[in-house]
């Protein structure tokens, strides 16, 4: 009994680990930070993992109060959200191109919500494990239903975690750079006053533009949303890299939108000019989630976005 | 936290004496649109302040 509880113990929390490396890896290209930033984030994930571990085996063993640490465990990752918020507000002022306060918030969320995942992962294992023990198998058929069962969940929480990106709600085309006296317009809509006549012929020479075209009501009025704009804005910037320094307030890349169809266009001068390589960056930027919008326009027609 | 000035005309560069006149902001006034546009980039450079033309020779240097 005691090595059969060891042995699921150690399994679910090899699956809930999994859980986290696996989250991990599959959004490393923004957040978080090599190298500390991923070891706090595994560590955190193992402290996670353990607690889905135990759970079940302590209330078994008749260990009530066990249970009072997951709510200590519920606390403790609404403080990684928090950590998180904190850490990318104070570097926001570092950025060339802030993230805006919206993508922030969106990225803490999806750091404790993955927590939750890991919990969640080791929980079901050790469940499936002591469900499989019902059924008097053996330990080595008890751990590998708690290793299906694990993976199941990760697959499936993977799924209902995973973000909408912009090429799903909108098309993204190449645009048009073009100036009426000193105002700066992609596809004839006015982005901004440029004064100097240098930074107008830098744009013509080296500047990219993208016009983004959003499917239905709902993607209007979500790419209308200013946080959702200014996580494209920064996207673009960082993945492309900007042509630009603090003392350069011309060359900042500004979605803006055509208030008569909803189209948003945005110009940019990136370090490397390939406007194909900007349409990739958009149409891979997800979608925040503060930012999702559900117009009762749509839901009349009974449109899904 | 980041507190300053935002949104607001730091500096005029114009040419016209005629046509502008404040007494909140400073005015430079040039001589032809050259001079202007150099000391509108200077200006902004000092300042870390956004270059606008707003037609007639005049530019204002706006920090966002």
């Amino acid at each position: 009994m005691e090595k059969e509880i060891g042995v699921t113990i150690v399994i679910s929390l090899l699956m809930g680990m999994l859980a986290r490396i696996y989250m991990m890896r599959v959004d490393t290209r923004q957040y978080p930070t090599h190298p500390q930033g991923i070891v706090s984030h595994l560590t955190l994930g193992l402290i996670a993992s353990f607690l889905g571990a135990v759970a079940l085996p302590a209330l078994w063993e008749k260990e009530f109060s066990a249970v009072t640490f997951l709510a200590l465990a519920a606390q403790q990752f609404r403080d990684v959200r928090n950590l998180e918020r904190q850490s990318l507000d104070n570097i926001e002022l570092t950025e060339l191109v802030p993230r805006g306060t919206a993508y922030i918030e969106d990225i803490a969320k999806a750091f404790e919500a993955r927590n939750y995942m890991v919990i969640l992962t080791a929980l079901f294992s050790s469940i499936a494990a002591y469900v499989a023990r019902g059924f008097d198998s053996s330990i080595f058929v008890q751990g590998v239903v708690a290793v299906i069962v694990g993976y199941i969940v990760i697959i499936i929480m993977k799924l209902a975690l995973r973000r909408t990106l912009i090429h799903e709600i909108a098309d993204v085309i190449p645009a048009k750079i073009e100036f009426e006296g000193p105002l700066l317009t992609v596809n004839g809509v006015v982005i901004m006053n440029i004064g100097l006549e240098n930074s107008r012929r830098i744009f013509l020479d080296k500047g990219i533009a993208i016009e983004i075209i959003p499917k239905n009501e709902d993607a209007s009025a979500t790419l209308g949303n200013t946080g959702q704009r200014q996580a494209i804005q920064h996207n673009a910037s960082v993945q492309l890299g900007i042509r630009k320094d603090v003392d350069e307030p011309d060359f900042t890349p500004v979605a803006r939108r055509n208030p008569d169809n909803g189209n948003v266009v945005m110009a940019l001068i990136p370090m490397y000019e390939d406007v194909n390589l900007l349409v990739d960056v958009i149409n891979n930027t997800p979608v925040l989630e503060s930012a999702k919008r559900k117009t009762l326009i749509s839901n009349r027609k009974g449109d899904e976005i | 936290m980041d507190v300053g000035v935002k949104d607001m005309i730091l500096a005029i560069v114009a040419s016209d004496k005629e046509s502008i006149e404040s007494s909140s902001v400073p005015i430079f006034y040039v001589q032809d649109k050259e001079e202007g546009e150099r000391l509108a980039l200077l200006v902004s450079k000092v300042t870390m302040g956004m270059v606008h033309y707003l037609g007639s020779g005049i530019y204002v240097i706006v920090k966002h």
